[in-house]
């Protein structure tokens, strides 16, 4: 199968202090690893794509890591997380699909085994395409308090030829949470749901 | 009606063919998207109990004009999301508002079930900000061949003082599935995970 050919990398930190609230005693931190990749299956049909995710998990791999060092380098401070994919316009819906698996599980070991499905969204998109990456805790998908997302994009990529693969990590809830549901510190933790 | 609504957007997007492959039946999604009054812009109120009302009635309605865009019976719903847009004079937490406190108990009332979480993703951001539905399978959050997302934008909404509220419906997952994991014929359907 195809290696993964990087054309670029980008790591976006978010520190958010209010919304026009109370100033919190810690910033929220909302951090974004993406990385545009060629798309090794761009401009024609091919049926079995389905082992690039095998390619693809080294390199998610390194990107979780890149994302946790850029937080600060201790994973336990990471409690909410998302990932997303923009296909470029050469290539397919399906091909983003692919970034689930690697996307997902490289996020899932890094952060000791997180329990909950880590959310995400996907779509074709000319350069400069932006992305609501969606976020939720990564113990419990219910605790509200860390129901969020990030948007995020790149204003040269995805070329046609090109896939953006996106990870996001947040360390804490929205910044004013205030509005009920399951708390973090409620959390079972059994299913990955509460 | 608590929602002062200024606008209601529909958007129906059928796939008929991908890479020059045929999509048979076509791949369907519908968004319903409603344009509503900040009854918070501008200030920082505690209790945001008001716009948990307005969650709860824009719930209802924008589920039944999806389904009704999609033209079934909306207990042939296959997969769901819901976003929202705050304007610039608002809040991130007014969207949570709007969200998670009792906009899904409708939701799943008018599609007759749905055991997953309603994926969900939030923002700020001007006219024309273009919102990102995350979509998963209302029944088992880890079919992998509905992990999805739906692009809508107003392009004149919202206005500073207003909330852009979007939910997305489909009768089918992507075109073309093709990355494996669990498929909708395994769903066991107790969980809301598989």
């Amino acid at each position: 199968m195809p290696e993964v050919r990087v054309r670029k990398k980008l790591i976006l930190l978010e520190e958010i202090f209010h919304e026009g609230g109370p100033v919190a005693a810690a910033p929220q931190r909302r951090g974004a690893a993406l990385a545009v990749i060629h798309n090794p299956f761009a401009g024609r049909y091919v049926e079995d794509i389905a082992e690039f995710m095998e390619d693809l998990k080294p390199f998610g791999l390194s990107m979780a890591q890149s994302l946790i060092a850029a937080l600060g380098g201790n994973p336990r401070v990471v409690e909410g997380y998302g990932k997303g994919a923009i296909v470029g316009t050469a290539g397919e819906l399906e091909h983003g699909a692919l970034w689930h698996v690697p996307g997902g599980y490289a996020m899932r070991d890094l952060l000791g085994g997180a329990k909950a499905i880590v959310p995400s969204t996907k779509k074709v998109g000319a350069p400069g395409t932006r992305l609501d990456v969606p976020v939720t805790h990564i113990n419990a998908s219910y605790v509200r308090s860390h129901f969020d997302a990030m948007e995020v994009g790149i204003n040269d990529a995805p070329r046609a030829d090109e896939i953006l693969l996106a990870l996001v990590m947040t360390t804490g809830p929205r910044i004013h949470a205030r509005v009920g549901g399951l708390k973090a510190s409620e959390i079972k933790g059994e299913d990955g749901l509460r | 009606m608590k929602a002062k609504i200024r606008k209601i957007a529909v958007f129906l997007e059928e796939t008929l063919s991908e890479m020059g492959r045929t999509v048979d039946p076509p791949s369907r999604r519908a968004a319903a998207a409603a344009v509503i009054e900040n009854p918070y812009a501008g200030r920082y109120v505690e209790d945001l109990s008001e716009l948990m009302d307005i969650g709860e009635e824009l719930g209802e309605l924008l589920t039944q004009k999806a389904v009704a865009a999609l033209g079934i019976a909306a207990s042939t719903a296959e997969s769901y999301g819901k976003a929202a847009a705050v304007g610039e004079s608002g809040e991130l937490e007014h969207a949570a508002a709007i969200l998670h406190p009792k906009l899904g108990t409708p939701v799943r009332r008018v599609l007759g079930k749905g055991a997953a979480l309603i994926p969900s993703s939030k923002k700020r951001g001007p006219c024309g900000v273009c919102l990102d539905i995350p979509l998963g399978h209302k029944d088992a959050a880890f079919v992998r061949s509905h992990f999805d997302g739906m692009e809508v934008r107003i392009n004149d909404a919202p206005r500073a003082n207003e909330i852009l509220v979007a939910i997305a419906v489909t009768d089918s997952g992507r075109p073309l599935p093709r990355v494996g994991g669990l498929t909708k014929s395994q769903i066991k359907g107790e969980d809301g995970l598989r």
